[in-house]
C-alpha cells in the first residue's frame, strides 16, 4: 500500500491500528521528495535526519502505548516559522544562514503533539508575494501544472501538501497567503481569526495581519493541525486568551438552516466565468444541503486592496528595519556604520525593497496623514462592512482567487497586476474575521478552483463545518489523490 | 502626483538601502503606479471615521513582573556577524573627528 496517498486523519488512524509505523511512512515520504521535489521545489530545508530520529521515536512511544494528537505524522513548516537549530531565512538572502536559538510556538507545538517536521518551505521573501517567485533561492511549481505558480506566499507549504510531500503544512496569511495558494494547489487551507494563533517565533511581515495558518489535503487534516497549535500565549501580547473549541468534533457535516451570505462585490469585474461558475455551484450545493443562501453586499471591499497595500507596507517597513548586519545575517561591509547598513540592506530583494520603499514614503513627515492615516481609517470601514453583515448571515461565501493558477514570470514584471491575485482574500485580514479555502472544481486545462468560506471573529468551528459538509458532498478532495506529478 | 527621482533617493536614504541607478528609476516609475492606485482611497468620505490599527483592539496587555532565565549569551550571539567580547560588534557611530562634523 502506498502510505503517502492516504490523508493526515487517515494516517493519524493507520498508525493508531498499527497498519504502519512512523519510521515506514517517514522513510517513504523522504524518498518521494528525493524523486520528485526537484520538480517541484517545495522545500528549502530538509531536517531529514532529525526527521528519522523523531519518527523512531514517536514509533518507541506508541509502543509503550503512548498516543497524542499527531504522534508520528511527518508535516512540513513554512520557512517564515521559527525551528530551533534549523536554518530559518523567510526566503531571503538577508537571514541567509540564521539559525534560531528557539522554537516558534507553533513550532513548539507541532513538537509537543508528536509531530515529525520534515523541513522548511519555500516562501516568497518575507511572505511578500502571491507567487512564490519573489523567495531569494527556488522557484516553486504547482503541482498541477509544472509551467505555473502555486500561489503564495506560502506556495511551499501548498505544493508540498498537493504533492504528497508532507500530510500538512503551516503557512502564514497576512493578506491571503494560505488561502490564495490552497486554492490554486486544490487544498485546503485557513487562515484564523487574529490573535487565536501565537505570533511568537514567526518572523514579522505585518504585525497587525499576520496569522499562522494550517494546509490540508481534506478539511479535517485542516482541522488536526489547526487544533494543536490554536491557543493562547502569554508571549504574544495579541493572542487572545479564550477556550478552544474541538475543531474536529465539529465537523459534523450538519448545516440545515445556516445562514449563508454571498456578497456580490467579490463577483465583479476581473473574476474568471470559469472561477465564477465554479463557486456559485458551490453555493447552490451549500444551499441543497439546508443551507439559506442570500445575496448581502460588503459595500468597501472596493478598498480593502488599496488599504493593504499602505498598511502592510507600512508596517513591513518598520518591522524589517532590524536587518542591519549586526545580530543576524551577512553583513556588507561599508565606509561607516550607515553605509555598511546601507550595504547589508541591498541583499532584500527586489519586492521586499518596493515594499519597505512604499511603507516608508506612506509614513514619512507630510505622507502620513494622506496616505496611512487614511488606510487605518478605511480599514474601519472594511471591518464595518463585515460586522454588519455578521448580524444577518453565519457565513460569507466567494470565491478565493479570481483566477486559477497563471504562469510563472506571467506577473513577475508589473507589482500592481500581482497584487491584485489578493484582491478577494484582503479584506478578511484587515477585519476580524477568519476564512478558509476548500477545493470546488477544476477549470477547462485542469486548475483547481477554490471557494472561500469567511466566519465572524472566532468562528473557524463553523466555516470548517460548513467546509466540511460541501467536501463530504463532492469529489473534488479525491482528485489530489490521482495527481501525479510530472504527467 | 509622480514621485520625482529625488523622492525615491530620499526614502532610500530614510530606509537605509542602497540602491542603484536602475533601481531608482525603475523604483520611481512603480511605486509612482502604487500610489496612483492608492488613491482611490480619496473617494471615501472619512470625516469622523476612527482608524483602526488592530483587528482585535487590545490595550497595554501586561504580565506578572517575574524574573525568569533568559537565552544563553552562546545563543543570542551565535547569529552576529561580528562578535568580541561576548559583543554584537560595529563600526564607530560616534564621530571622533569634530573638524569633519561642520
Amino acid at each position: 500500500m502506498d502510505f503517502t496517498r492516504l490523508t493526515l486523519t487517515e494516517l493519524r488512524a493507520a498508525l493508531r491500528s498499527g497498519q504502519t509505523t512512523s519510521v515506514a511512512v517517514t522513510e517513504a515520504l523522504l524518498e518521494r521528495i528525493v524523486a520528485v521535489d526537484n520538480l517541484l521545489n517545495s522545500y528549502l530545508t530538509l531536517t531529514d535526519e532529525m526527521a528519522l530520529i523523531q519518527a523512531a521515536e514517536a514509533d518507541e512511544r506508541r509502543a509503550r502505548g503512548e498516543d497524542t494528537p499527531l504522534l508520528g505524522i511527518p508535516v512540513a513548516v513554512k520557512d517564515m516559522i521559527c525551528n530551533e537549530g534549523v536554518e530559518t531565512s523567510a526566503g531571503s538572502k538577508i537571514l541567509e544562514g540564521f539559525i534560531p536559538p528557539y522554537d516558534a510556538f507553533v513550532v513548539a507545538r507541532l513538537k509537543q503533539a508528536g509531530a515529525i517536521i520534515l523541513g522548511q518551505t519555500n516562501t516568497d521573501e518575507f511572505a511578500m508575494g502571491s507567487s512564490t517567485e519573489n523567495s531569494a533561492y527556488l522557484t516553486t511549481r504547482n503541482p498541477w501544472d509544472l509551467e505555473r505558480v502555486p500561489g503564495g506566499s506560502s506556495g511551499g507549504s501548498a505544493a508540498a501538501v498537493a504533492g504528497r510531500l508532507a500530510y500538512a503544512a503551516l503557512g502564514t496569511d497576512t493578506g491571503g497567503s494560505v488561502r490564495q495558494p490552497a486554492s490554486l494547489c486544490g487544498i485546503v487551507g485557513l487562515r484564523p481569526t487574529y490573535g487565536r494563533v501565537s505570533r511568537w517565533g514567526v518572523i514579522a511581515y505585518a504585525s497587525s495581519l499576520d496569522q499562522v495558518g494550517p494546509l490540508g489535503r481534506t478539511v479535517a487534516d485542516c482541522a488536526a493541525l489547526f487544533q494543536v497549535t490554536a491557543g493562547y500565549d502569554p508571549l504574544d501580547s495579541t493572542s487572545i486568551d479564550t477556550p478552544v473549541p474541538d475543531f474536529e468534533a465539529a465537523l459534523t457535516g450538519e448545516i440545515d438552516g445556516l445562514r449563508v451570505g454571498v456578497p456580490r462585490e467579490y463577483f465583479a469585474e476581473g473574476l474568471d466565468p470559469e472561477v465564477e461558475a465554479a463557486v456559485r455551484a458551490a453555493i447552490e450545493k451549500l444551499a441543497d444541503l439546508g443551507a439559506d443562501v442570500v445575496e448581502i453586499s460588503l459595500p468597501h471591499t472596493h478598498y480593502a486592496l488599496p488599504a493593504y497595500y499602505l498598511i502592510a507596507p507600512a508596517e513591513a517597513s518598520a518591522n524589517l528595519a532590524r536587518y542591519d548586519g549586526v545580530r543576524y545575517g551577512p553583513r556588507v561591509p561599508g565606509e561607516d556604520m550607515v553605509d555598511t547598513v546601507k550595504k547589508t540592506r541591498a541583499l532584500f530583494g527586489d519586492e521586499v525593497k518596493r515594499r519597505i520603499m512604499m511603507g516608508t514614503y506612506a509614513l514619512s513627515a507630510g505622507y502620513y496623514e494622506a496616505y496611512y492615516g487614511r488606510a487605518l481609517k478605511a480599514r474601519t470601514l472594511i471591518q464595518t462592512d463585515f460586522r454588519e453583515a455578521f448580524a444577518d448571515v453565519d457565513v460569507i461565501a466567494a470565491p478565493t482567487s479570481p483566477t486559477t493558477a497563471f504562469r510563472l514570470g506571467e506577473r513577475t514584471d508589473d507589482p500592481l497586476t500581482m497584487y491584485l491575485s489578493d484582491v478577494l482574500t484582503v479584506p478578511v485580514n484587515l477585519s476580524a474575521s477568519c476564512a478558509l479555502s476548500v477545493p470546488c472544481g477544476f477549470d477547462q486545462e485542469g486548475l483547481p478552483i477554490g471557494l472561500q468560506l469567511i466566519g465572524n471573529t472566532l468562528a473557524e468551528a463553523t466555516i470548517l463545518n460548513v467546509a466540511y459538509a460541501y467536501e463530504q458532498a463532492t469529489e473534488w478532495h479525491q482528485e489530489l489523490k490521482r495527481l501525479e506529478i510530472g504527467d | 502626483m509622480p514621485l520625482t527621482l529625488a523622492d525615491v533617493r530620499k526614502v532610500a536614504h530614510l530606509a537605509r538601502l542602497e540602491l542603484s541607478e536602475e533601481e531608482l528609476h525603475q523604483y520611481r516609475e512603480q511605486l509612482s503606479d502604487v500610489l496612483a492606485y492608492v488613491e482611490r482611497l480619496n473617494e471615501l468620505d472619512l470625516e469622523g471615521v476612527p482608524p483602526t490599527a488592530h483587528a482585535v483592539a487590545r490595550q497595554n496587555v501586561m504580565r506578572e513582573d517575574l524574573a525568569k532565565p533568559s537565552l544563553p549569551l552562546a545563543d543570542v550571539l551565535y547569529n552576529g556577524a561580528q562578535v568580541a567580547h561576548e559583543q554584537f560588534l560595529i563600526q564607530s557611530v560616534l564621530d571622533d573627528s569634530p573638524e569633519e562634523n561642520t
